[in-house]
């Protein structure tokens, strides 16, 4: 049976075990309807145009994991920010593990989607800002809407912060051979309030990983976000990464894409300006090898005026990888003064990397600043010859212009030891040792 | 120390050298001068083993073993240094950690063991302020955002650190004012021992003044066309290049 039919079939099996009587249960219904009209995206459409579907739709996936697995700490801990403390949302095979876990109510709600989709206590929050942002016409977005259940539940009242970070972390054990997720998850940053969050998707063994993610954010007036999206699963892994992010006055989010691996990774990155003088910053680093496949497709809606937006994503691609890059800036009539920049600047090191690079600005306003710029290129020979001239062989000389040439997309990075990880990420996925402490 | 045979290069199928024949000794200070475009720059990255330029006819010695299909890096590890013109920057690495993994590296290719922190420590506060360097400087970003006196200032920290054999300064002086030209000379010139050699490339004579070369050769057309003592730097910077343009036409 192809995957399309398997889930929409499915539909009334998730409902056995969920509540058809809360409010949220006519959004999954009408999400469900949806993706069945819709079915997967196909290459045909503009938006999926370099990002085929077609090999994973094919693959008979589990949808609902059978038995709950369980995995020791001592396992999986390098996939944590062990060095510091983290609040810890984990699930195993889309199941929570309250043992990997740590939550809280301490003043501001850390917890779980399932506890908050059922919940009378979390009803007000959940229809105010549930599926209020993501997309109802997105096929896979609908997708997991129709199948929301199970996810991270994040909420900051006014004026507040969490003591510390908070890590998002997904693992697939290898029992399903084949096994779909789908997690649902809010964050909501009420005003003047701040967040950190860390997400992974780690699949813990080489059978096939299908993840179609949703997280919505909504930060209000002065609110702070920082996401760091860490992507460096393993290579049966693929990762479909649906963001929506709705910002109003003065608030700063930012979001961070780690892409060092997985088999496909798909990440639509979407910023919605409801507000003025905000601040949407979206950076990246892909560094891909093998036949490896990364697809950013990131959307800036300037709506009110005085707003910025900034983007840097830079991208290393080896061996027979591709990669897409997709910005679409848009700015409305009503936006003046908005000032948005997009950067994306890439390093093919082989002959058979691909990468398929496009901006789409559309401009409705006239006093605007906006600028695009992507570059392709192969590391400057001139540097390589500087470097070897100081002793420093070719391998060590070329990892040493790619992590000089991601670095800056790092400084903005506010967690250090976070920094460091990812530096080491980096090392470690040119293959070197660059002779100091990163 | 360097024995360069009848050196012919070229690079994109333009020979840019055409038979340069020059020998120095340890302990000697060379100058090479002439002309814009007369292939000075480009003998100083033949000699540094830049792959770009392709050599057609002769040889590069160092001591005595031909530099032929001897990598950059390995002629850095033999003690060849060449201070650029333009040294290019490199965000996110600092000076130290740049210098920490050229020096490390040096000593992985001669199999010794890496350099402990405290001696690198102690060697790279010696070395700065030979060259008069500020802390703060080192922990910044490799040649971003330097002063053109900054970076050369730092090409020749580096030529501290790694002590080389022969140096080669390529334009050296372009783009200092005199303080900064009298610190970097003054650090060449702590540098240089009956062991060492310094090839020093540069238009002008005013870099002269302060590493006093043993040779002159004037560089004109991808050849040597005249070689002497110091006094005909001065001859020079008195004549300019027209009167020698003119002697090797006839």
């Amino acid at each position: 049976m192809e995957l399309k039919d398997k889930l929409v079939s499915s539909f009334m099996a998730f409902e056995n075990n969920v509540d058809v009587e809360h409010s949220v249960h006519d959004i999954r219904t009408e999400a469900i309807k949806n993706f069945e009209t819709k079915g997967f995206p196909t290459k045909k459409e503009e938006a999926w145009k370099y990002t085929s579907l077609n090999s994973l739709r094919k693959i008979d996936f589990s949808l609902f994991p059978k038995t709950e697995n369980t995995i020791e700490y001592k396992d999986v801990k390098k996939y944590f920010l062990h060095e510091i403390d983290t609040y810890k949302i984990v699930f195993v095979d889309g199941v929570y593990s309250s043992y990997l876990s740590e939550t809280t109510h301490d003043g501001v709600d850390i917890c779980l989607m399932s506890a908050a989709l059922t919940k009378e206590m979390y009803k007000p929050v959940i229809d105010v800002y549930f599926n209020k942002v993501a997309s109802k016409d997105e096929s896979l977005t609908t997708l997991n809407t129709a199948f929301s259940r199970e996810g991270a539940y994040i909420y900051i009242p006014k004026n507040k912060m969490p003591k510390k970070p908070i890590e998002i972390l997904h693992f697939a054990t290898g029992n399903e051979a084949s096994l779909m997720l789908q997690p649902r998850n809010l964050v909501v940053v009420e005003e003047n309030a701040e967040v950190q969050i860390i997400e992974r998707h780690q699949s813990l063994t080489s059978n096939n990983v299908l993840t179609n993610a949703v997280t919505e954010v909504f930060a209000a007036d002065n609110a702070i976000v920082d996401i760091y999206k860490v992507q460096n699963d393993s290579a049966s892994a693929s990762l479909i990464d649906n963001t929506y992010i709705d910002q109003k006055n003065k608030s700063v989010v930012k979001v961070h894409t780690f892409s060092f691996g997985g088999k496909l990774t798909r990440n639509n990155l979407n910023f919605y300006q409801n507000g003025e003088y905000i601040d949407s910053i979206m950076k990246g680093v892909t560094i891909l090898g093998e036949k490896q496949h990364v697809d950013h497709h990131t959307l800036v809606h300037h709506i009110e005026p005085n707003c910025e937006s900034h983007q840097d994503y830079k991208g290393i691609y080896g061996e027979s990888s591709t990669g897409v890059f997709n910005g679409k800036i848009i700015v409305d009539k009503i936006a003046q003064k908005t000032n948005a920049f997009q950067q994306n600047n890439n390093i093919l090191i082989s002959d058979k990397a691909t990468i398929n690079t496009k901006p789409q600005l559309e401009i409705f306003a006239d006093d605007v600043k906006c600028s695009h710029g992507c570059t392709i290129g192969q590391l400057d020979e001139d540097a390589l010859f500087y470097l070897q001239s100081r002793g420093i062989p070719l391998k060590e000389a070329r990892a040493l212009l790619m992590y000089a040439f991601a670095n800056n997309v790092l400084e903005s990075v506010r967690i250090p030891e976070l920094k460091v990880r990812i530096n080491k990420l980096i090392a470690n996925k040119l293959g070197v040792n660059l002779g100091f402490d990163l | 120390m360097l024995k360069i045979n009848n050196l012919h290069a070229q690079v994109e199928d333009k020979e840019i050298l055409k038979g340069i024949n020059l020998e120095m000794k340890a302990g000697e200070v060379h100058a090479i001068m002439g002309p814009n475009g007369s292939g000075k720059s480009t003998l100083a990255s033949v000699i540094a083993g830049k792959e770009n330029f392709e050599v057609t006819d002769g040889s590069v010695e160092l001591e005595g073993e031909d530099l032929e299909d001897i990598s950059p890096e390995e002629r850095a590890h033999k003690g060849v240094f060449l201070s650029f013109q333009y040294p290019v920057e490199i965000p996110g690495v600092s000076v130290t950690n740049f210098m920490k993994t050229a020096i490390n590296e040096s000593r992985k290719a001669k199999g010794l063991e890496e350099m402990p922190a405290k001696d690198m420590l102690k060697l790279i506060r010696e070395k700065s302020e030979l060259l008069e360097i500020d802390r703060k400087f080192l922990s910044r970003s490799l040649n971003e955002g330097f002063s053109g006196g900054e970076k050369k200032r730092n090409e020749i920290f580096q030529m501290a650190m790694l002590e080389p054999k022969l140096a080669i300064l390529d334009e050296t002086d372009s783009g200092l004012d005199i303080d900064a030209l009298r610190i970097v000379a003054n650090g060449v010139n702590k540098l240089k021992s009956k062991d060492n050699a310094v090839l020093v490339i540069t238009h002008y004579q005013r870099l002269l003044d302060y590493i006093v070369p043993d040779f002159v050769h004037v560089l004109h057309n991808g050849k040597i066309v005249k070689s002497g003592g110091k006094e005909l730097a001065l001859e020079l910077e008195e004549k300019g290049y027209d009167w020698l343009k003119n002697e090797a036409t006839v």
